[in-house]
């Protein structure tokens, strides 16, 4: 890592900026080819993520998953993989904590939430080692094993809670019969619910600190230790890390676990500290989001801090920007994909605004995926 | 005869499975056999019939991946341009719902084409010009495609009509068979004739022959003059419209409609059936069907009710027969050797 100096933070912010503008700017082009204000919208979108004190706590309140969503794949990148999963293991994550949540009446806060909380990471770890074990044990690539495991896992997250059919299908085991035919859990506990950390109208809850502390824990572990260091090692030169005597295998489920654990930290802070329940609707967007978000961030956990507060205040201001301006919120989705273009190929900005090449060391970005080995 | 089209042992076994389907087909809907619901959820008419239909967009998909790898450009965007082909067709087809139903389905299936090879072209071009990693410009393709489409997408417009069954005569009167896999709508029809026109496309011609070259030792097949980058774009184009044309057949032969995220992971489960398939079109079919039919077993299970399995344990079974083929296969199968890696001539440095 070196010496920190604001002259190199400042470099290495500059092409994600430049993207970001960029993927804005081309998005208003976008809406105004098909009839929209992009004045009115992004007038919208700003206020809708900064107006005032609620929509600051709705921002906040969207970064939180999206940090560990964008941790979650930026600690596979690290480790040369890419994990497309992190939906999957959000919503397995979800599962197992509302699993701990809706058991266990009358155990104290300070047992029960952290109980619910390591059983989120604990149901995202082993969502995530399935594929790092048929790596490492089959070869099947990563990315299209989390890819099936996201839609197996949405279907299983979905019987979880399952009301039961017309055939003599039983219910599934979180389904709450007081629900009637509707598809969902109970309530979690009070006792496993993540408080808020102001008053009513501003909806934030201690999640978004333990995010923030997952990502200076990660940042510590990549950069500061020997696990680490033979991660970064395996990702960036698998054949040097292997002569060096390190385990390329167990780097590989590692890394898959530890990002797996992360997105499943992630639906389970969603679910004890926003939702309080899991139905089959609830997506794991943020899991995609998270790809995002962590090229965004260029895969340094502070990056992605940065970088899920970006999307975090998209998401947060969409909703306003639809309501006031009347322009589809899809729209966001978009510029996000126009960012992740930009940002996953700094030579269109730097060509873009005539910016000479950056120092090598900055753009080296890890972000190299593998295919056949 | 090429190495390449030899028969691998899987593909044995996978055209044995084949017949002994069809046999017990021929025999489940003539004889006594199709009393037995079970043997009718697996073998009856309407179950291969769906195991067809199903395998379409998937053929389609596999040859687009098959198209790119082959050449070494990896494509894991082709859910993102199949997404773009069928709302690309939609729109096309809206456009021109009063002109005569046939006019108008193939100038939806021209545009669904047109879209498929310009979502190729944007991933060659962010692959080879601006090197962006594959796998990740393949992300951003599908990300654009999910996003601009829901964008644009007006819930209110309806398609009217879609392509109906096209009888091949003679052929169509042969029992079981004949229903199965001479009556079908057109574009089923191409996807088949596909396959054989890029098996022989890749393996007996000289333009197969450079992009095989190019996929596998770029630097050898610079050497010898084949401009490897130009190759590589003209065939992701290709295979972005075939993936195209996939989307279309969702929207203008099966559904009729479009519907957000309608492609379902189908591009996905393509590159699965692509790696099963050994990178060979025949394999891919092969694997194609495979998967096919676990949609097939899914929707009769279902609509039958002959089991008492929740739904989603049924619905996963085409995902998780994706996981243990790849699983299973991978390590046997070789990928072309220069996938995924940018091509420069020597000396340029940008």
């Amino acid at each position: 890592m070196g010496g920190i100096s604001l002259r190199r933070i400042g470099r290495a912010l500059l092409v994600p900026a430049l993207a970001v503008i960029t993927a804005l700017l081309i998005g208003a082009v976008v809406m105004l080819i098909f009839g929209d204000d992009p004045l009115a919208a992004y007038r919208g979108l700003f206020s809708g993520a900064f107006g005032n004190g609620r929509a600051w706590s709705t921002t906040i309140r969207k970064m939180t998953p999206l940090i560990l969503t964008g941790l979650s794949v930026s600690v596979a990148f690290k480790a040369g993989l890419f994990n497309i999963g992190a939906s999957g293991q959000f919503l397995i994550g979800t599962v197992f904590s509302v699993a701990v949540g809706v058991s266990f009446e009358g155990l104290p806060i300070y047992v029960h939430l952290p109980l619910a909380l390591l059983a989120g990471i604990l149901g995202g770890m082993l969502w995530g080692a399935i594929p790092g074990m048929l790596k490492v044990f089959t070869g099947a690539h990563e990315v299209i094993v989390t890819i099936m495991l996201n839609y197996v896992g949405a279907l299983f997250a979905g019987w979880t809670v399952y009301a039961g059919g017309t055939q003599g299908q039983r219910p599934g085991p979180l389904w709450d019969p007081t629900a009637g035919a509707i598809s969902e859990t109970a309530d979690v506990f009070p006792s496993a619910q993540l408080p808020w950390i102001f008053g009513p109208p501003y909806r934030v809850h201690w999640g978004v600190v333990l995010a923030l502390l997952a990502a200076v824990l990660i940042w510590w572990l990549i950069f500061r230790t020997t696990v680490g260091f033979e991660m970064r090692t395996v990702g960036q030169n698998p054949r040097a890390a292997r002569y060096a005597g390190m385990s390329v295998s167990r780097m590989v489920i590692l890394a898959m676990v530890m990002a797996g654990g992360l997105a499943g930290l992630a639906g389970a802070i969603e679910t004890l500290g926003l939702n309080h329940k899991f139905a089959p609707e609830f997506s794991g967007a943020v899991g995609f989001d998270g790809i995002t978000v962590a090229l965004l961030g260029q895969t340094n956990p502070f990056g992605v801090i940065l970088a899920a507060f970006m999307l975090g205040a998209l998401d947060a201001g969409a909703a306003r920007m639809q309501f006031q301006s009347g322009v589809a919120a899809d729209i966001i989705q978009v510029i996000q994909a126009l960012v992740l273009a930009f940002v996953a190929a700094p030579a269109i900005i730097r060509q873009l605004f005539r910016l000479r090449r950056i120092p090598e060391q900055i753009e080296e970005t890890t972000l190299r995926t593998s295919w056949g080995g | 005869m090429t190495k390449n089209g030899v028969l691998k042992k899987s593909q044995w076994i996978a055209g044995a499975l084949a017949v002994a389907a069809v046999v017990m087909a021929v025999l489940v809907n003539t004889t006594a056999l199709g009393q037995y619901t079970w043997l009718r959820v697996l073998f009856g008419v309407s179950a291969l019939n769906f195991t067809l239909r199903a395998s379409v967009p998937l053929v389609l998909g596999a040859l687009c991946g098959i198209l790119c790898e082959r050449t070494g450009i990896i494509n894991i965007g082709i859910e993102g341009m199949m997404l773009a082909g069928a709302f690309a067709a939609f729109v096309a087809k809206v456009a021109t719902n009063d002109w005569p139903l046939l006019a108008s389905l193939l100038f939806g299936v021209a545009i669904a084409l047109a879209v498929g090879a310009l979502m190729g072209l944007l991933h060659a071009t962010l692959s080879i010009r601006y090197r962006m990693d594959q796998i990740i410009s393949g992300t951003v393709i599908i990300i654009l495609a999910a996003g601009t489409s829901a964008y644009l997408f007006d819930r209110d417009a309806v398609a009217q009509g879609k392509f109906g069954p096209v009888r091949i005569p003679l052929l169509a009167d042969i029992p079981v068979i004949g229903d199965i896999l001479f009556q079908n709508p057109p574009i089923t029809y191409m996807a088949l004739l596909l396959v054989v026109i890029v098996h022989v496309g890749l393996f007996y011609t000289r333009w197969g022959l450079r992009s095989r070259a190019c996929g596998e030792h770029p630097r050898a097949a610079d050497t010898v003059g084949i401009n490897v980058n130009r190759y590589r774009y003209l065939n992701t184009m290709l295979g972005g419209a075939l993936a195209g044309l996939g989307g279309g057949f969702l929207v203008l032969e099966a559904v009729g409609q479009f519907q957000e995220g309608m492609t379902a992971g189908r591009g996905f489960i393509s590159l699965a059936a692509m790696i099963f398939g050994n990178w060979n079109p025949f394999g891919a079919l092969a694997a194609a069907t495979l998967f096919g039919y676990t949609q097939a077993l899914q929707n009769e299970l279902l609509l039958a009710g002959v089991t008492q399995a929740p739904r989603q344990f049924i619905s996963m079974l085409p995902y998780v027969v994706t996981i243990v083929a790849v699983s299973g296969f991978v390590g046997r199968v070789r990928p072309p050797a220069a996938e995924g890696k940018v091509y420069e001539t020597e000396g340029s440095s940008e």
